[in-house]
């Protein structure tokens, strides 16, 4: 099985979307006009301290001012990183049909 | 798994961050080592690093209801180990502190012990154990990356129960809040990210089984059966 590994991941993907689209038409048909879901666990995790009445004791220095700004520097991670990682295989696999 | 900025009160910040200060220290004395001597590996330990800005950067919806993102730091920490992985995470960390809010410095001590020690040390361990007993290569770094990413979150979870131990029933029933919210949100993503690491390892092989070896990685041996096998 040259592609073994492959085809495992590719499956497990299509389980997990199909699994989210099930869970998400179930949360989206119980959902208040306000509420959203899908939000982040670090938020979560925030919100049952700040509920025992703690006020965090310092601000980060910079905030994105919106959430395109957010997405903008989310999206330069992942690019700095998939640029590197790209460029590094294709450079060792460039060297070895070289030789 | 980021605390969030002014999210942990004294004396907790200052415990994670002397906690953690060993392991980066000593992780950036090895990095020089690495950079002096083993020059040829310096391509792949960018790669590792570069799988940390990657992963992490990615929130998937998990089938709790909410985000969260896998961490990307069991690839290093198979290939180059626990401390100069945790050198890797505190970049990455830095980066989200600074420029996305995401996390904090504060908190960064905290931050840094859970995805760049706490996680790596499970999964060096993981893939040293599982290469000794001889179990397929691919299920013991699927197993190190998966397990990397979830005790990352568990180690959160433990930080945060440690730092607001509930009014009633203490530190037990605050681990088992954080934990529902960090731990069981994980575990499809700790899946997702053993598999993608997994997959790379196998490219890695594919293109240099040289690098592996001499970073102690892999035997010879086990190069040779790797590709008989993918023959």
């Amino acid at each position: 099985m040259k592609y073994g590994l492959e085809l495992v991941v590719v499956a497990v993907l299509i389980i997990f979307a199909a699994i989210f689209l099930v869970q998400n038409a179930a949360i989206q048909a119980n959902l208040g006009e306000d509420e959203e879901a899908w939000g982040g666990a670090d938020g979560s995790a925030a919100e049952i301290i700040e509920e025992s009445g703690y006020e965090p004791w310092f601000d980060p220095i910079w905030e994105p001012p919106s959430g395109e700004i957010e997405s903008l520097f989310f999206s330069l991670q992942a690019a700095i990183g998939a640029i590197i990682i790209g460029y590094f295989f294709g450079y060792y696999r460039g060297k070895k049909a070289a030789e | 798994m980021h605390i969030m900025e002014g999210f942990l009160p004294s004396p907790w910040w200052q415990i994670w961050f002397l906690i953690s200060a060993p392991f980066v220290i000593y992780g950036l004395y090895q990095l020089k080592i690495l950079v002096n001597e083993r020059r040829e590996a310096l391509p792949l330990l960018a790669v590792a690093g570069a799988f940390v800005f990657v992963l992490s950067s990615l929130k998937l919806p998990s089938v709790t209801g909410s985000c969260s993102h896998p961490t990307g730091t069991g690839l290093g920490a198979i290939l180059f180990g626990p401390f100069i992985t945790s050198v890797l995470g505190l970049i990455v960390l830095i980066y989200q502190a600074l420029f996305l809010a995401h996390g904090g410095l504060t908190t960064l001590g905290a931050n840094v012990f859970s995805m760049g020690i706490a996680g790596p040390i499970v999964a060096w361990a993981i893939y040293r154990a599982g290469t000794k007993t001889g179990i397929n290569t691919f299920v013991t770094v699927f197993l190190a990356a998966a397990l990397a990413d979830l005790f990352t979150y568990v180690v959160t979870s433990v930080q945060l129960a440690l730092a607001f131990p509930a009014e009633a029933g203490g530190f037990m029933t605050s681990l088992v809040a954080f934990g529902t919210v960090f731990a069981i949100t994980q575990v499809p993503l700790a899946i997702i990210e053993g598999l993608v690491i997994a997959l790379v390892f196998k490219y890695i092989i594919a293109v240099r089984p040289d690098l592996l070896v001499r970073l102690n990685v892999l035997t010879e041996h086990a190069v040779e059966r790797i590709r008989e096998a993918a023959a």
